[in-house]
């Protein structure tokens, strides 16, 4: 499965277009974690816990998005884009969709 | 009187750590900009045609960054006035530039040498209840070309 933000492919062309595939998943960490960016806050500098807890959801969203575009038989998705956007305080919600497409 | 005291400490704390974390911050970003200057950050969207085969491969690097609270005290005066906030700018420069650095190391583990169509996304998370910004996100991706080893024999099978 290729996965590309892409709208082509050096290469390779496009046999089939199957239309927008998605993936979203909203988490949070636990209150341990929230509590230590609280703290962060005051010093200032990189959330560890907070880049971690993001940077997995955003594979899930893409795991997601990639089982929904296997499941209509795509070997590929082009042109991902992902969004984010807190929900509540500590928890976020990842999107990612793109274009499904069979290639050659 | 303790409310001051508080507010103080919390000041000064943020003043010391807060400079102390964006200096070595940024000595950290100039210096691993240097060594992944050998793979190009293209943000146009249709890359050139390549003489040689190529595999691509989305790759994603993010960080989370939050201001100190200093710099959000100095950000909530500054609003009464109006003008730049340049504690903020130098907070989501930093950001955008540790995503981007980030991108590149995860598509330099796994040897490409471009990078194309980069995309970057912003968004500022737990805002607290007055709606100052605590921290921002910022995400960069884009779509990395790996050269594929194979010896292939010049302008034979790709004409």
């Amino acid at each position: 499965m290729i996965v590309s933000n892409m709208e082509i492919i050096p290469g390779k062309h496009i046999k089939e277009h199957l239309g927008l595939v998605q993936g979203s998943t909203v988490r949070t960490k636990h209150v341990g974690r929230d509590i230590l960016a609280s703290l962060k806050n005051v010093f200032g500098g990189e959330l560890r816990g907070y880049t971690e807890l993001l940077h997995e959801s955003r594979e899930e969203a893409v795991s997601r998005m990639k089982q929904q575009a296997e499941a209509i038989g795509a070997n590929a998705v082009l042109n991902v884009r992902f969004s984010t956007s807190s929900v509540t305080q500590g928890a976020a919600e990842l999107f990612a969709y793109g274009t499904a497409v069979i290639m050659e | 009187m303790s409310d001051l005291i508080v507010l103080a400490a919390l000041l000064a704390l943020g003043y010391f750590f807060g400079r102390y974390y964006e200096k070595k911050h940024y000595k950290s970003i100039i210096k691993r900009e240097a060594e992944y200057r050998h793979i190009a950050a293209i943000a146009s969207r249709i890359p050139p045609v390549s003489p040689t085969p190529l595999t691509s491969m989305l790759v994603t690097g993010s960080v989370v960054i939050s201001v100190d609270y200093f710099k959000r005290f100095l950000a909530s005066l500054r609003s009464v006035i109006g003008g730049k906030v340049v504690c903020y700018e130098t907070l989501l420069d930093r950001a955008r530039r540790e995503a981007i650095l980030r991108m590149k190391a995860r598509a330099n583990d796994s040897g490409a040498d471009r990078i194309f169509n980069i995309k970057l996304e912003t968004a500022s998370i737990s805002k607290n209840a007055r709606g100052n910004i605590g921290s921002v996100e910022v995400l960069a991706y884009g779509t990395a070309f790996i050269p594929v080893d194979v010896p292939v024999k010049p302008q034979e099978s790709s004409s």
